[in-house]
């Protein structure tokens, strides 16, 4: 099944982590509920697919994003979207990533990756999936994340000349 | 076709293909340099009809949202506030009775023959042939007087509730949506004789923009996009929802590639929601289309939701990531068309400008969509 | 019949008069005749039947201002919807409605006709050129290419005719049908040519006569959906309605010169039926080609350059030239 092959593939760019505990649903809820009083950090989860509507959540450093995203590539995911939250009160901004499959296989992927919000930057990942390409501007666009990289940053929905950020939450019109 | 010579840069010009240009269809513009009739260079300029949707989203509480999701897509409207509320029922937990779900796939499939219709008329216009554009929009006329004695509206509709529906159906919607499936199989059969079998028609498709099944993957397209180049995806099928399951019917896939292959997905998919119909219909159960007992406040719990469903135009997906606050932290909406429009820059290079524009009537595009 | 100035005159005018008159009134015709096709009622509300929108229409878009883009050049400007219309009322004068109705008979009809359709393909150019507008400059590029490429098969189709009849004289090519339905250029075996590809080149002489009237589904050169209005994108008011005027006079003359050179003119299909008189059915023949022409325009989508300029070059012209050595190898045989 693809979803242990990624499971594994994503589980080596965390040799850190306790691998002693087996990743489960359980972890999952457990590692919620912690994140709810600090940020969450970096590791990979497996959800309840019928209540989150997604199999697996890693999150990366920012560093790691390529490599995590090659590997996806190499097992034939498609980009679905990328977008990002601002979590103003942890000070950060998050970049996600989703993937899905085009086979009978389903297998969700979510990469999360969390910058500063004083000065987010991210690898642009055009060189790997063409498509990320509107979707990184967009991102730009709405919460002024430099992606490094990226052939043409300029804004794509606000006009060509706009220097503001709405869905950041601390933007007034 | 590509041209092997290098070219100076006084032997280009630039063309502008809209904002305002009635192939378009809608408010978008490509930037286009060209080589005489050939497209060297194309870069699509969206944003004209970008009204923030995704802000919308963070301000209005949930119930407040609703009415939002007809705008974007609007031909196709109820497949989007279909996917909204499957979301915020799975993140809160609400149980949705069976004759509502059994509803909410008529609706959404009466409207995803609706769009198609529309498609049909204006892309063969598109390409000079005028008149398919009539009768496809009579047959369309019947679709909406059905849907506007239930939902109250022809285009934009807010029907769908957190919970069902808030108005059910009637005998006269029943008999008239069983009159109405032999109707359209004539009259579909009528645009294949007329449209399909024509040979100036299939001459201006056959071989027009092949898209290579890898290239579909890295930008992500799905819909008629993807099932003209041999994938077989299907958000109904690869990842059921709703009382999709309970239904019999084939994803049509044609492996050729070429705007002739969507063309066929999409007259395909007409048929096989004909189906769904008739088999919603008789399976319709008796019973209530709310739930007994429903939450006053929308408050789903912290947490990171995402939900899929297959629209008109392709994988609508939404992401909630919610606070426990009764509006949403971020609300996330991934169009189909943002994805299948992407393709147009990298593909259309070297062709001809006629084959550019029948290759963007066939990705069907909605720009609202687009932009949100 | 002495001629005199006074004849010529009025001839002349009358001849005019009815080219206008067609023109403004198959408008009204192509309207009702699509709407038709559409199911829908088509103009109903100017006049019984909407016999009154063209003179309306006319009105109006002689009310509108005339604006000129700034950049244009002017004289070619203007020159162009003139130049589209004047050639086809005046290639009127020569063609024959029946046995005496003529305006000015000239025993090199065809030449004239001919020499006039040539002339209006100037005004593509002049439109497109003088617009300063990219759109239209393409429009007038492809337009030129289409007229050039069609014109060849129509004249070749065209002195296959004329060295069956042996004269260049219209007059002389319809007696050479009289007889009946069989006699009629059309049809192979029977008549004059006892050439079985008669009927091909009839089919060849229609398609280019659709062809070099910008009709669907040839009509690339005002292609709505891809540039806009093509070559008259710049034309509001009177230059537009003389662009549309002349389109429609175009068709009149093509079908007229279908009708003399391969349906028998104004003889009538049965010899018994030579009481009505010849010009019932001369118009009778000229207005159900011309609802063929608006039948397959509402029918049809439009084909790529390529696809047109394929099938003059590879197909229609092969084709004639090789219906025109076997006329001449039948003529010499027989």
């Amino acid at each position: 099944m693809i979803l242990e092959k990624t499971k594994l593939a994503l589980q080596n760019l965390f040799p850190a982590l306790e691998t002693k505990e087996a990743l489960t649903e359980d972890t999952s809820k457990e590692q919620d509920k912690k994140t709810q009083k600090e940020p969450r950090q970096n590791g990979l989860l497996q959800r309840d697919y019928s209540v989150h509507g997604y199999h697996l959540d890693a999150q990366v450093a920012a560093d790691q994003l390529i490599e995590a995203i090659t590997i996806l590539d190499e097992a034939k995911y498609f980009i679905e979207s990328i977008t990002g939250v601002d979590w103003i009160k942890e000070d950060q901004l998050e970049v996600i990533y989703d993937f899905s499959r085009y086979d009978f296989d389903l297998c969700r992927v979510v990469i999360r990756t969390r910058v500063d919000r004083k000065k987010p930057i991210v690898p642009s990942i055009t060189g790997i999936y063409a498509g990320a390409n509107w979707h990184e501007r967009e991102t730009h666009d709405f919460f002024g994340i430099k992606f490094t990289g990226h052939p043409h940053l300029i804004p794509l929905l606000l006009p060509e000349d706009a220097d503001f950020h709405p869905l950041l939450k601390d933007f007034k019109a | 076709m590509n041209s092997p010579i290098e070219l100076q840069p006084d032997e280009t010009f630039i063309l502008n293909v809209g904002p305002q240009h009635p192939a378009t269809h809608g408010v978008l513009r490509v930037k286009m340099e060209m080589n005489g009739e050939y497209i060297v260079e194309a870069e699509t300029v969206i944003g004209y009809i970008h009204r923030m949707h995704e802000k919308m989203g963070e301000i209005k509480t949930y119930p407040q949202f609703l009415m939002n999701l007809s705008r974007m897509d609007y031909l196709g409207a109820l497949g989007y506030s279909h996917g909204h509320v499957l979301l915020v029922e799975k993140a809160s937990g609400i149980e949705v009775p069976e004759r509502a779900e059994y509803i909410r796939a008529i609706m959404v499939e009466l409207n995803r023959i609706a769009s198609h219709l529309f498609w049909f008329g204006a892309f063969v216009m598109d390409l000079g042939g005028f008149s398919p554009l009539m009768y496809a929009l009579q047959d369309r006329e019947h679709i909406l007087d059905m849907l506007e004695r239930v939902t109250g509206s022809r285009l934009t509709y807010c029907y769908f509730r957190f919970g069902g529906l808030y108005n059910d159906i009637d005998d006269e919607f029943i008999s008239s949506a069983r009159r109405f499936i032999p109707r359209m199989r004539k009259s579909l059969k009528k645009y294949h004789r007329l449209v399909t079998g024509n040979i100036i028609f299939r001459k201006r498709l056959e071989g027009i923009a092949p898209l290579s099944q890898e290239m579909c993957r890295k930008y992500g397209a799905s819909s008629a996009v993807a099932r003209g180049s041999g994938i077989n995806f299907d958000v109904r099928k690869n990842e059921p929802y709703s009382v999709y399951p309970e239904f019999n019917f084939d994803v049509p896939v044609f492996h050729e590639c070429d705007s002739l292959a969507r063309y066929n997905v999409r007259m395909e998919e007409m048929e096989q929601s004909l189906r769904i119909i008739e088999q919603g219909l008789d399976k319709l159960p008796e019973g209530p289309i709310m739930p007994a007992k429903k939450p006053k406040l929308i408050k789903p719990p912290a947490g990171d939701y995402y939900q899929a469903v297959e629209t008109a135009r392709g994988s609508f997906g939404i992401r909630l990531v919610s606070d426990g606050d009764k509006t949403p932290y971020r609300l996330k909406l991934r169009s189909p068309t943002y994805s299948n429009m992407h393709l147009f820059d990298e593909a259309c290079r070297g062709m001809m400008i006629m084959d550019a524009l029948a290759f963007m009537g066939s990705l069907d595009l909605v720009i609202p969509e687009i932009d949100r | 019949m002495k001629l005199t100035l006074l004849n010529v005159v009025v001839a002349v005018v009358v001849a005019i008069g009815f080219a206008a008159l067609n023109a403004a009134y198959l408008v009204w015709a192509e309207r009702r005749g699509a709407a038709r096709i559409q199911r829908r009622p088509g103009p109903n509300i100017n006049g019984p039947f909407g016999l009154l929108q063209p003179p309306l229409d006319g009105i109006k878009l002689m009310a509108k201002q005339l604006t000129i883009p700034g950049g244009a050049d002017k004289v070619l400007f203007i020159a162009a919807p003139v130049l589209a219309m004047f050639p086809a009322i005046m290639s009127f004068v020569t063609i024959p409605f029946s046995d005496t109705i003529v305006a000015k008979n000239m025993n090199v009809g065809i030449l004239m006709i001919f020499a006039f359709a040539s002339m209006g393909g100037m005004s593509l150019v002049f439109a497109g050129w003088s617009s300063r507008n990219k759109y239209a400059m393409m429009s007038s590029v492809r337009a030129v290419s289409q007229s050039v490429a069609y014109e060849i098969p129509m004249l070749i189709t065209t002195i296959t005719v004329v060295m069956i009849a042996g004269s260049m004289d219209l007059t002389e090519i319809v007696h050479q049908q009289s007889g009946s339905i069989l006699n009629w250029n059309i049809f192979p075996l029977f008549g004059n040519s006892h050439n079985i590809l008669m009927p091909m080149s009839f089919l060849i002489f229609f398609t280019c006569t659709l062809a070099e009237t910008n009709r669907a589904p040839f009509d690339l050169g005002e292609a709505e959906s891809e540039l806009v209005a093509g070559f008259h994108t710049e034309y509001g008011s009177m230059g537009f309605g003389l662009f549309f005027m002349g389109e429609y006079a175009n068709i009149v003359i093509g079908s007229c010169m279908t009708t003399i050179l391969f349906l028998g003119g104004w003889n009538a299909p049965l010899p018994f039926l030579g009481f009505i008189p010849g010009v019932f059915w001369f118009l009778l023949k000229l207005y159900m080609l011309i609802a063929t022409f608006i039948w397959i325009r509402w029918t049809f989508p439009r084909t790529t350059i390529y696809g047109l300029l394929n099938l003059s070059w590879k197909i229609l012209i092969p084709l004639s030239l090789f219906n025109l050595l076997f006329t001449a190898g039948l003529i010499k045989v027989f």
